[in-house]
C-alpha cells in the first residue's frame, strides 16, 4: 500500500512540472508584459513615462531574460522559498494574496463535492433498482437538464429568481455586516445562507454526470452472477443491492473526486464572476487582462495541483475500497 | 424410478416465439450492414430523433440567418430601448367592430416613470402593427453573394418595429440578434469539434496502435491537460489574444482554444477502443491473411470505430458551444460587432437588467440550453446505437 | 398434436420421497421484437437423495428453468403457468406464485433451496472476504452468533476440502484457483443445510481434473446429507457420471425423461438419440483400426525444436526481479504431411501460446520453428522477415476459437473470405467471386448467402466461414485452436467431420490444440499431451487415450467423464499430484 502510494506520488511530479510550465507558457502569451501595459496606461492618462525607471523595473524582474530562464527563476522561488513572485497591480507579494482567495476556492468545491455526492447517491441507487419507472425517468430529464445547462447561467437565473421573488441580493459569500466580524454562530449561519447558491450551481452538472455513471455501473453490476448469488441465499433485494454492487459501483463515486474536482474548481472561477465570490475566479480574470502574470500563473498552477491532489485523494481511497487494486 | 416419458413429436428446429403483437412481420437483416444496423437500433430511440430534428432546425436557422431574421443585428433604434417582446395575432378588429384576418403586432405606447425618469414600454392593444410572410425589409447580401431585401417574417411597412422577443439596451431586434448569434454558436461549435477531432484522431489513434513509449508520451500530455481545471486554461489562453486582431481572426482563434481542451476526451476514447479492437480475433485473423498495417487500421480498425467516434463528438459538441458562450459572456471571447450567444448573454450580467428585461436572459439562455440538450440526447442515442452488435 | 406419453400420476409408491415437484412450468420473456417462450409446459419431480440431470445445448432453457425454481428471473421473464411445489415434512409450498420480496421466498433461497452455477470467476462478491460471504449465508438462515457463524463457516470450508479453512476463510475471492471458488460456493450453498442442491453447469468453466475433483464432491456431500439435487449440464459424460435421472430439455421443452439407464441405452426421442449419436461418436477414433497406419512420408512439414517462451523475466519496478513464468517450456516435435496431431492440456498448460509462437504472432524467446513448403525448401521460421512471415501465414492459417469474435461483423460473407485473396493478390474480379462460392461450398455453406453478414449466421455456420477463410489461400497445415470449443456438441461432431472431409481432399495437416480429451481422440492421429508448458508425453492418440503411460496423462483421461452410466470412469479415476 505503501509502495503504491509513493509510486502514486513519483507519478505525480512530471506531471506536476507540466503544468507548471503550461501555466508560465499561458501567462507568457500575450504580446508585451505587465510594464508595457502600465507605459500604455499611464501615457493614455497623460502621465510621464521615465524610461531610466521602466529599464530598471525590467532589470528587476528579469524580464529581458530568456523566457526558460524567467521560467526557472519562478519556479525555483515556489518550490525553495514559498515565493510565488509579486503581484504589480497589487504591490504585494503573490503569495499575501492567493492563499485566502484559494482557501475560499477549495472550500466552496468541496462544499459542492459534498452536495454532488449526498444527492446523487441516493438517486443513482434508486434509478438503477427502479430502471424505467417514473421515478427514474423524472431523474434522468432533470439530470439532462442539469447538465444542459452552463453553471454561469444556472447562476443568473437563481441571481435573478432570487432577486425577483425573494427580494435579496444573492452575491458574495458572507453579508456586509459579517465581513469582517470575527468568527461566530452568527457568521457561520450567514456563510450557509450564502454559499447554498454556488454550491447548487456548480454542482448541478455534477450530481447530473454522477447520477448517469452511477446508475449505468450499478445496471452492470446487477445483472453480474455473484448478485445472483446473493440473491440465492435469500438476502431481501435492498440487502442485495446494498451490500454488493453499490459496494463496487462505489468506485466511480471515489474517483469522482479525481474528474469532479477539476470541474468543480472550474465552475467556481465562472461562478464566482458572476456570483462575485472571493475565490480565485474573479482575481484570476483580472490578472489575466491586466497581465498580472506572477499572480495569474500561480492561479492556475495552484488549480491544477489542485486537482492532481484530488486524483491522488481518490486514488488511494480506491485502493483502500477495492482488495483487487490494493494486492496488484 | 422415474417413468421413462418422451414427447412423440417431430424434431423443432428452432426456439418457440411469438411476435409481441398479432399481425407483425419478423424483420430480416441477414443482408443489412453495419449503418442500416445502427440506423434500425438508433430509431427506435424517440428522443433522439427528436433531438437530431431540432439540431437540424438549428443548423438551418444558422445557413439562413439573413433570410430567417425580420431586421439587421446592428440596426438600432434608441427610441425603443428595452422595449418588451409582443405577441403575433392573426385578427384584428377594425373600426367598425367586425373581426378581420389581419396577421399583426401590438404596438406599444411609452410611459416614463417619474421617480427613475425611465422609460418602460406597455404593450398597446389598440396599435395595431400589420405584418405578413415574405416582406421587403432591410437590404442585405446573401452569402455574399447577391444583394436582396426579401425576409421570411416582417412589418409590412418598414419603418414599423416588430420585436417578436424584445429589444435590447439599444433597440436591436433581440429576435434577430439571436439568429444571427446561431451561426456564429452553431459553426463555433462545429468547427471546435473538427479541430479536436483531426487531434484526438491522429493522436489517440498513434497512441493506441504503436502503444510502447509513443502511447506512453501521448498519455502523460493528455493527462497534463486534462488535469488542467479547463476554464482557468481558456481564461488564460482567451485573455492572451491581442485586442488589435479582427473579428474573423479572434473567432478561429477561440475556435481553436475551445478544441484544444475537448481533444483529449476523444483521443482516450479512440485509444481505448484502438487497444481492445487491435487484440480482436477478426484484426488477429486479418493480419495472418497477409494485411500490412495501413490496411489493417483502414480496413478493419477504422470502420469500426467510425460510429462511436461519431457518438463522442456529438457528446463534445456542447462543450464547445458552451465554452464560447462562457468565454463571451465573460467578455474575453467573441466581442461585438459580432453577434453569438455569448455575446448577446454579456447584455445580461447584472441582476438589475435582467429584472428590467428578463428577455434578454431567458432568449439566448433557452438557446444555448436546447443546443446543449439536443446534441446531448443525439449523442446519447447514437452512442448507445454505435455497437449493433452488442447482444 | 402432442401424444405425451406421460404418467405422473405412477410414481405414487415412492412419493414420500419427492421433495419438489414441478408441474407443467411455462415461463415467457419478451424481448425486444418478440415472445420467446423458453420453458413450455415443463414438468419433474426431485427426490431426496437423488440426482436430476437437466441436460441440453444452449438456448434449451435448461438454465431459466433451474433459476425459476427459486423466482430468479430477469425483469422481463414471466411464470405464466405451472406449479413449483416444495414439499417439507408437514406442509407443501407453492413457489411459483410468491413475489420476490415474500418472507416465504426468501426463507426458502438459501435456506431450503441451494443454488451453485457456472461463472466461478463471476459468482462471488469480488469485495468480500470469502468468510463474509459464507458467513452472511449462515446468519441469515440460522439463529447463530457471529463467533458461531464463523466457526460454522470454517467448518463448511473444511467440509468442502479448502486446506487450511481457519486461514483461507479471511482471504478475498480474487486469492482463490477457480476450483477453490467453485468450492467456496457449495460450501456457502450448504450453510443453512439446504434439502435441495441446484447446480447449473458447475463444472463448465473447470478443467477436466477439477471438474472430476468438484462432482466427486458434490456427489458425496449429497449422500451424506441426504439431499436432493438438481444438475443442469450440457455434458453427456457428465450425466451419465452423476445422474439417476434424466431430463432432455430442447428448445424450451423437456423432450424425454427417465432413468439414467433408460435415456442411454434406450432413447426414445430423435434429439436425445442424436445427442447421444454425437456425443459417443467423440469416444472413439474417426480411423478405421487398419486405416491408422498411415503412409509414412519423409520429410515433416513442420519441425518445432525446443521451442520456449518465458513471461516476465526483466527486472521489475524498484530494481526487485519479478518471477518468469515459463508458458511453454523446451517443446518439441514434429508434423507430418496429412497428419493430424493433438495437442492437449489444461488451462494454462501453454498449449495456446505454443500455437501462437509456432505462427510467431508471439515472439518465442528461443527455439526454432523450421517450415518445409511445398518445393521443399527448408525455411527457419524464426528468422523470417516481414514477407517471408506473409508467405508463411498464407501456407499455415489459424481457426480460431471464438466463431463470433474472429468474424469482422462490418464485413460481408464475401468479403471475410475474400480478405486474404485480395491481400494476396492471387484472384480477382469474377475469378474472387467464384473462389468464394467454391470454398463455401466446400464448406457446406449455400454461395447464395455470401451477400449476408455474419450476425445472420448461427455459431456453427460461423465457424465454417472461418474455415472457408482458412482454406482460401490452399493451406498446408491448419492450426485449429480450440476450434469447437464453443460449439454445441452436435455441432462439434460435425465441425470435426467438416475439417476431416476436407483434410482428405486438400491433403492438410492439422495441429489441434484442445482441452478436450474425446474431440481430440476422434480428431487425432497423434495426441501431445501438455502440461506447465512441457509436453509430458506425446504419441498415438489411441494408446495416450486407452494407454497412457505417463503420471499426468493417466490422471487427465481418468478424470475425463464416461458417457455411459454402465461405466462410470471418474469415480475410479486415478490422483495426480504434482511436484512442485
Amino acid at each position: 500500500m505503501l509502495r503504491y502510494i509513493i509510486k502514486r506520488l513519483l507519478y505525480m511530479i512530471p506531471t506536476l512540472l507540466g503544468i507548471s510550465m503550461i501555466a508560465f507558457v499561458i501567462i507568457q502569451l500575450p504580446p508585451g508584459d505587465y510594464l508595457t501595459s502600465l507605459i500604455s496606461r499611464m501615457t493614455q492618462n497623460g502621465e510621464n513615462v521615465d524610461p531610466a525607471q521602466i529599464a530598471q523595473m525590467r532589470a528587476i524582474y528579469g524580464f529581458d531574460d530568456p523566457i526558460w530562464v524567467q521560467y526557472f527563476k519562478w519556479i525555483t522561488g515556489i518550490l525553495l522559498r514559498g515565493d510565488f513572485g509579486y503581484s504589480f497591480e497589487w504591490n504585494r507579494p503573490v503569495s499575501e494574496l492567493i492563499w485566502q482567495r484559494m482557501g475560499a476556492t477549495l472550500s466552496v468545491s468541496l462544499a459542492a463535492l459534498l452536495f454532488v455526492w449526498a444527492v446523487s447517491l441516493p438517486i443513482g441507487i434508486y434509478s438503477a433498482m427502479r430502471r424505467h419507472s417514473v421515478g427514474d425517468h423524472i431523474a434522468t430529464f432533470f439530470g439532462f437538464i442539469g447538465l444542459a445547462i452552463p453553471n454561469f447561467i444556472l447562476a443568473l437565473t437563481l441571481m435573478y429568481v432570487s432577486y425577483k421573488y425573494l427580494g435579496q441580493n444573492v452575491g458574495g459569500l458572507q453579508s456586509q455586516e459579517f465581513i469582517d466580524a470575527p468568527a461566530s454562530w452568527a457568521k457561520f449561519v450567514d456563510l450557509l445562507a450564502h454559499l447554498w447558491i454556488p454550491v447548487v450551481v456548480i454542482g448541478t452538472a455534477g450530481t447530473a454526470s454522477l447520477i448517469r455513471i452511477l446508475r449505468a455501473n450499478l445496471t452492470d453490476e446487477l445483472s453480474k452472477p455473484y448478485v445472483i448469488t446473493a440473491k440465492a441465499k435469500g438476502l431481501p433485494e435492498y440487502k442485495v443491492v446494498l451490500k454488493y454492487p453499490v459496494r463496487i459501483a462505489l468506485n466511480p463515486f471515489v474517483s469522482a473526486i479525481g474528474w469532479v474536482l477539476p470541474n468543480l474548481i472550474s465552475g467556481v472561477t465562472i461562478t464566482a464572476i458572476v456570483l462575485n465570490l472571493p475565490t480565485a475566479g474573479p482575481l484570476l480574470l483580472r490578472a489575466l487582462i491586466s497581465q498580472d502574470m506572477y499572480l495569474a500563473g500561480s492561479f492556475i498552477l495552484l488549480m491544477g495541483s489542485l486537482t492532481l491532489v484530488g486524483m491522488l485523494i481518490s486514488d488511494i481511497l480506491l485502493a483502500l475500497l477495492d482488495p483487487r487494486i490494493r494486492f496488484n | 424410478m422415474t417413468v421413462h416419458s418422451f414427447i412423440d413429436d417431430e424434431l423443432e428446429t428452432a426456439p418457440a416465439i411469438s411476435a409481441l403483437r398479432t399481425g407483425e412481420a419478423v424483420e430480416t437483416t441477414a443482408a443489412a450492414g453495419q449503418w442500416t444496423l445502427i440506423w434500425h437500433k438508433f430509431r427506435q430511440n424517440k428522443v433522439a430523433i427528436f433531438a437530431g430534428a431540432v439540431i437540424l432546425f438549428l443548423y438551418f436557422v444558422a445557413i439562413f440567418a439573413e433570410f430567417l431574421a425580420p431586421a439587421l443585428p446592428e440596426a438600432s433604434r434608441p427610441q425603443f430601448t428595452y422595449a418588451p417582446p409582443q405577441a403575433i395575432s392573426f385578427f384584428a378588429t377594425a373600426e367598425d367592430g367586425s373581426t378581420q384576418f389581419l396577421p399583426h403586432v401590438q404596438g406599444y405606447t411609452q410611459t416614463v416613470d417619474q421617480a427613475s425618469l425611465r422609460r418602460t414600454f406597455v404593450v398597446d392593444d389598440s396599435l395595431v402593427v400589420p405584418i405578413g410572410f415574405f416582406v421587403h425589409g432591410p437590404k442585405y447580401r446573401m452569402w455574399g453573394l447577391f444583394d436582396t431585401d426579401l425576409h421570411l417574417l416582417g412589418p409590412l411597412k418598414s419603418t414599423d418595429t416588430m420585436y417578436l422577443m424584445g429589444s435590447d439596451k439599444l433597440g436591436r431586434d433581440l429576435l434577430s440578434r439571436l439568429i444571427y448569434g446561431t451561426r456564429i454558436s452553431m459553426s463555433i461549435g462545429l468547427i471546435g469539434v473538427l479541430f479536436s477531432l483531426v487531434l484526438g484522431v491522429t493522436l489517440g489513434s498513434l497512441s493506441g496502435f504503436y502503444g510502447g513509449w509513443v502511447d506512453m508520451i501521448i498519455q502523460r500530455g493528455i493527462e497534463i491537460i486534462s488535469s488542467m481545471p479547463t476554464i482557468p486554461l481558456w481564461l488564460g489562453l482567451a485573455a492572451a489574444i491581442p485586442i488589435t486582431w479582427s473579428p474573423l481572426q479572434v473567432y478561429f482563434i477561440i475556435t481553436l482554444i475551445v478544441s484544444l481542451f475537448g481533444w483529449t476526451g476523444l483521443a482516450r476514447e479512440v485509444r481505448g477502443r484502438f487497444f481492445a479492437l487491435r487484440t480482436e480475433d477478426f484484426v488477429t485473423a486479418a493480419r495472418l491473411d497477409g494485411s500490412r498495417e495501413r490496411r489493417l487500421i483502414f480496413r478493419h480498425i477504422l470502420p469500426s470505430l467510425t460510429s462511436h467516434i461519431l457518438a463522442v463528438v456529438t457528446l463534445a459538441l456542447p462543450t464547445m458551444i458552451v465554452a464560447e458562450t462562457a468565454l463571451s459572456f465573460l467578455g474575453i471571447g467573441l466581442k461585438p460587432p459580432v453577434v453569438s450567444w455569448g455575446v448577446l448573454l454579456q447584455d445580461a450580467q447584472n441582476v438589475r437588467t435582467i429584472a428590467t428585461a428578463p428577455w434578454l436572459l431567458i432568449w439566448p439562455a433557452g438557446a444555448v440550453v436546447i443546443a446543449v440538450l439536443s446534441f446531448n440526447f443525439l449523442g446519447d442515442g447514437m452512442r448507445d446505437a454505435a455497437d449493433p452488435y452488442e447482444s | 398434436m402432442q401424444a405425451v406419453t406421460d404418467h405422473l400420476t405412477h410414481a405414487t409408491d415412492d412419493a414420500a420421497e419427492i421433495v419438489m415437484s414441478v408441474e407443467h412450468l411455462s415461463l415467457d420473456f419478451h424481448l425486444r421484437t418478440n415472445v420467446l417462450h423458453a420453458v413450455r409446459d415443463v414438468s419433474f419431480v426431485l427426490r431426496r437423495g437423488q440426482t436430476l440431470c437437466l441436460v441440453g445445448e444452449s438456448g434449451s432453457g435448461k438454465s431459466v428453468t433451474a433459476r425459476a425454481l427459486l423466482r430468479i428471473l430477469d425483469k422481463n421473464g414471466t411464470i405464466t403457468n405451472g406449479k413449483i411445489l416444495l414439499r417439507g415434512k408437514e406442509d407443501e409450498i407453492d413457489i411459483a406464485p410468491l413475489t420476490e420480496r415474500s418472507k416465504e421466498l426468501l426463507h426458502i433461497r438459501g435456506g431450503r433451496v441451494g443454488l451453485i452455477f457456472q461463472e466461478p470467476m463471476s459468482s462471488l462478491s469480488p469485495v468480500h472476504t470469502i468468510g463474509s460471504q459464507i458467513i452472511e449465508a449462515v446468519l441469515l438462515h440460522r439463529a447463530m452468533s457471529k463467533k458461531e457463524a464463523r466457526e460454522e463457516a470454517i467448518e463448511l470450508l473444511r467440509q468442502v476440502e479448502i486446506p487450511n479453512p481457519d486461514k483461507m476463510i479471511d482471504r478475498y475471492t480474487f486469492e482463490f484457483s477457480g476450483g477453490m471458488r467453485q468450492r467456496a460456493m457449495i460450501a456457502m450453498a450448504l450453510a443453512a443445510d439446504p434439502e435441495i442442491l441446484i447446480a447449473d453447469e458447475p463444472t463448465t468453466a473447470l478443467d477436466v481434473t477439477t471438474q472430476a475433483e468438484i462432482l466427486d464432491l458434490i456427489r458425496r456431500l449429497q449422500v451424506s446429507r441426504g439431499m436432493a439435487m438438481l444438475l443442469i449440464t450440457h455434458d453427456m459424460g457428465v450425466v451419465a457420471e452423476v445422474a439417476d435421472a434424466v431430463a432432455v430439455m430442447h428448445f424450451g421443452r423437456i423432450v424425454e425423461q427417465g432413468g439414467v439407464e433408460d435415456i442411454f441405452h434406450n432413447a426414445k426421442h430423435p434429439y436425445t438419440k442424436r445427442l447421444l449419436a454425437s456425443t459417443v461418436k467423440l469416444e472413439q477414433s474417426h480411423l478405421e483400426r487398419d486405416e491408422a497406419a498411415a503412409p509414412e512420408k519423409a520429410e515433416p512439414v513442420l519441425q518445432v525444436r525446443n521451442l520456449t517462451k518465458v513471461y516476465g523475466s526483466a527486472t521489475g519496478w524498484l530494481g526487485k526481479s519479478t518471477f518468469a513464468l515459463k508458458a511453454v517450456d523446451d517443446v518439441s516435435f514434429d508434423l507430418m504431411p496429412g497428419e493430424n496431431l493433438g495437442i492437449v492440456g489444461e488451462s494454462g498448460s501453454g498449449k495456446t501460446t505454443l500455437g501462437r509462437l509456432i505462427l510467431r504472432t508471439v515472439e518465442p524467446t528461443s527455439g526454432a520453428v523450421a517450415y518445409h513448403d511445398a518445393d521443399g525448401q527448408e525455411k527457419q521460421v524464426t528468422e523470417l522477415d516481414q514477407a517471408g512471415m506473409r508467405e508463411f501465414h498464407r501456407d499455415v492459417r489459424l481457426i480460431f476459437q471464438d466463431p463470433f469474435a474472429s468474424l469482422n461483423p462490418r464485413m460481408t460473407v464475401r468479403q471475410i473470405v475474400a480478405d486474404p485473396m485480395i491481400v494476396s493478390g492471387t484472384h480477382r474480379g469474377k475469378a474472387l467471386e467464384q473462389r468464394v462460392a467454391e470454398l463455401l461450398e466446400l464448406v457446406g455453406l449455400d454461395p447464395l448467402t455470401m451477400e449476408r453478414y455474419p450476425h445472420a449466421f448461427s455459431g456453427g455456420q460461423r465457424q465454417r466461414i472461418g474455415i472457408a477463410r482458412a482454406l482460401a489461400l490452399d493451406p498446408r497445415v491448419i492450426i485449429a485452436d480450440e476450434a469447437t470449443a464453443a460449439l454445441d456438441v452436435s455441432i462439434r461432431a460435425q465441425i470435426l467431420d467438416l475439417l476431416l472431409d476436407i483434410q482428405k481432399r486438400l491433403q492438410l495437416s492439422f495441429i489441434f490444440i484442445s482441452h478436450d480429451i474425446s474431440v481430440v481422440r476422434y480428431f487425432c492421429d497423434r495426441v501431445a499431451v501438455m502440461h506447465r508448458g512441457k509436453i509430458v508425453e506425446l504419441g498415438d492418440a489411441e494408446q495416450i487415450c486407452t494407454a497412457p503411460v505417463e503420471a499426468y496423462t493417466k490422471s487427465l483421461i481418468s478424470a475425463v467423464p464416461n458417457p455411459d452410466p454402465r461405466h462410470k470412469r471418474m469415480m475410479h479415476r486415478t490422483r495426480f499430484t504434482a511436484q512442485g
